[in-house]
């Protein structure tokens, strides 16, 4: 019943799968992040995700290599990023439709080689858990934030280094200045496609990980439309967290904990309807976006074409 | 070489018309190397593919029942295109229309199919319009992206969709199984659309085809139309022309809505006969809400276009089926290549653009030369 909600040991549970499952929401939102601030909306992001999530589950499914299977994940991603860039920029395709396309590609093209080449669910041997020494001895605490498989500490590092590559190196400077001001840019002697093919083939290969960190760490088993609608979530959240790598990771959390809680509940045989409670965050993120709105304004040359004048 | 084809601009039109088929040639030969990587015969596997979509009076039922939705919320995406919104919320509005025309049809078991077809058609549309309209409210008054509050709008209708389907909507032979299958009972009999043919071939259909040619005169021959595409073009200049511009934003996004979801209500009255969810929207949806899209772009975002386009996709999904039985590959397939053709049309458009752009260079070229000879005698 509903008190059984409020012991130590559920809220610490509810707790720890909240972090864990934040990590394919941290990766998607933050490759996704890099690119928006570049200017441009890549929607594909699901699409990209499952191909990965296909790509690394198979690899490993076949040699049993953990790292050979995120390797295959990341390039994979890469891959679907390069095909983003040609897209969006070479070709200088609609963002929001052309997105929609790369997501279609990925989510029938997982689907019929997983039909074509597993053709049943099987599982495996997932990133296994990775106690920190003496951090995770340390009671609660070390429950919740040290006792996760490589992939969670990964997903987690990679907030602070995307806030310093963002805002204090060069590279980021170039980012936010193409994001904001192509033209400037340009005429400031950078390029504006080499950074935006950067940033994008940087996505795609976080969006290969954020699949791989569901079909080898956190799931073990890929199935058709295995992300169900994840990268989406991702998208809106770069917004909800006002393109900064911080306000994605509470973003990120905020859908991850109500994830979590909607488990325990079903779990724990709560009679609260789960449909209510995983549509609670969708609702919550409409709500944050009328008000983020307000408040931080979208990379200047989000989704607008560039052309350089002759 | 930059002109070649602008200054036999009737050629060149031509050649912009057909990008669209071109670009899913394109695709289609992608397919067919990939059919051959899995070790299929591409010959054999297109074979299949139209034999499974045009080769018989049922195939062909078939492929227009499922070009119907296709075309309705391809209607939804030339409105929305055409005022400047994007719309990726079709899934939603789909099954926000098809549950509450289910709900009508469920309250009111004994009463006339006359009556509550078209009460069940409106409510659909209605209810789609709410849930297109919510998405447009919020761009027009608070700035949010429609890209995103669609796709938001999706989610919550799929959950809605699947509490009511546990909940108040169950098929009450369900509560007593153990499994508990979420669907609604069976909607009465009389309630089924009209058969057209004694196939599958339903009412929903022919409606479709009529409300394609409504949205072609609402939007080109009504005052509203040409407001909603004057401010797709150019909002400033719409605003300074004393347009309302968020009135109209909101109502592309509304109307987009309304079509998606009276597809929905089609379904349900036309196909299946009552709801059901397999947890996610694809279950009852096909992903209608985004082919949708990909057949309103192939169709030039012209309600006419999104005919033929809708006839051509809903081929490539009922074909797909038989390829898949034919040469044993899914037919994930179509639903990769359909992807390939969105990216493809998306991306050809740049030629068009470029060459639009040089036919008004020339114009201007054309106009001015005779104007500055005759400055110089």
């Amino acid at each position: 019943m509903i008190e059984d909600l409020f012991t130590a040991n559920v809220i610490i549970g509810i707790l720890a799968s909240g972090i864990r499952l934040a990590t394919p929401y941290l990766f998607a939102t933050l490759g996704e992040t890099f690119g928006q601030r570049s200017g441009v909306l890549n929607l594909g992001v699901d699409g990209q995700m499952l191909l990965g999530a296909f790509a690394g589950f198979y690899v490993v499914l076949t040699t049993g290599n953990l790292w050979l299977g995120l390797g295959a994940a990341m390039l994979v991603g890469a891959l679907m990023g390069l095909a983003m860039g040609l897209i969006s920029v070479t070709l200088q395709a609609e963002q929001g439709i052309s997105g929609i396309g790369v997501y279609l590609f990925g989510l029938g093209m997982s689907d019929l080689l997983f039909q074509k080449m597993l053709g049943t669910v099987e599982t495996v041997k997932g990133f296994p858990q990775l106690h920190i020494p003496l951090l995770s001895d340390i009671p609660v605490i070390g429950e919740i934030f040290f006792s996760h498989n490589f992939l969670v500490y990964l997903a987690f590092a990679l907030v602070p280094v995307s806030w310093f590559v963002l805002n204090k190196t060069t590279w980021g400077l170039k980012i936010r200045a193409v994001g904001e001001n192509p033209e400037a840019a340009d005429s400031l002697g950078v390029s504006v496609s080499a950074v935006r093919y950067s940033t994008l083939i940087l996505g795609g290969t976080l969006s290969g990980i954020a699949g791989a960190s569901l079909s080898i760490a956190l799931l073990n088993v890929f199935q058709q439309n295995l992300t169900s609608g994840l990268g989406f979530i991702a998208v809106a959240l770069v917004y909800f967290g006002g393109w900064r790598p911080v306000g994605v990771l509470v973003g990120s959390l905020l859908f991850s904990m109500v994830n979590a809680l909607q488990l325990w509940v079903q779990v724990k045989n709560i009679p609260i309807p789960s449909d209510i409670a995983v549509m609670m965050p969708y609702v919550l993120t409409i709500l944050a976006l009328v008000i983020a709105v307000q408040r931080v304004r979208p990379p200047a040359a989000l989704s607008k074409v560039f052309e350089r004048g002759e | 070489m930059r002109s070649t084809f602008s200054r036999n601009s009737r050629f060149g039109l031509i050649f912009d018309a057909l990008l669209p088929l071109l670009a899913t040639l394109a695709a289609l030969a992608v397919g067919a190397v990939m059919l051959f990587l899995l070790g299929a015969n591409p010959v054999e596997a297109y074979g299949a593919l139209l034999q499974g979509a045009f080769g018989s009076t049922n195939a062909l039922a078939d492929t227009l029942v499922k070009a119907t939705p296709l075309l309705l919320v391809g209607l939804g995406i030339c409105i929305a295109f055409r005022g400047g919104v994007i719309n990726i919320g079709g899934e939603g509005q789909l099954v926000v229309g098809a549950v509450s025309a289910t709900l009508v049809g469920l309250s009111f078991p004994g009463a006339s199919g006359w009556v509550i077809i078209p009460l069940a058609l409106l409510t659909g549309f209605l209810a789609g319009a709410i849930w297109g309209g919510i998405p447009g409210l919020l761009k027009a008054y608070f700035n949010v992206n429609e890209i995103l509050s669609t796709i938001m709008m999706n989610q919550i209708a799929v959950q809605g969709m699947n509490f009511l389907l546990k909940d108040i909507m169950i098929d009450p032979i369900q509560l007593e199984a153990a499994s508990r299958i979420p669907q609604t009972a069976r909607l009465a009999i009389a309630f089924d659309l009209p058969r057209l043919v004694p196939t599958r071939l339903h009412l929903g259909a022919a409606l479709a085809v009529i409300a394609a040619v409504l949205v072609f005169i609402f939007l080109w021959r009504t005052t509203i139309g040409y407001r909603i595409r004057a401010v797709g073009l150019n909002p400033n200049a719409s605003r300074y022309a004393g347009i309302h511009v968020p009135r109209y934003i909101v109502l592309s996004l509304l109307l987009s809505g309304a079509f998606a979801g009276l597809a929905g209500a089609i379904q349900v009255y036309g196909v299946h006969h009552r709801m059901f969810t397999d947890g996610s929207a694809t279950g009852f949806t096909g992903s209608a809400g985004f082919n949708g899209i990909v057949a309103a772009l192939f169709g030039q975002l012209h309600p006419l276009g999104t005919i033929p386009a809708s006839f051509l996709f809903g081929a490539l999904l009922v074909g797909a089926n038989s390829m898949q039985r034919a040469v044993q590959v899914p037919s994930a397939l179509i639903t990769a290549l359909n992807g390939l053709v969105v990216v493809f049309v998306v991306s050809s458009d740049v030629w068009r653009r470029r060459r639009s752009r040089q036919r008004m260079r020339d114009t201007v070229e054309e106009v001015r030369k005779p104007a500055e000879a005759e400055a110089a005698t």
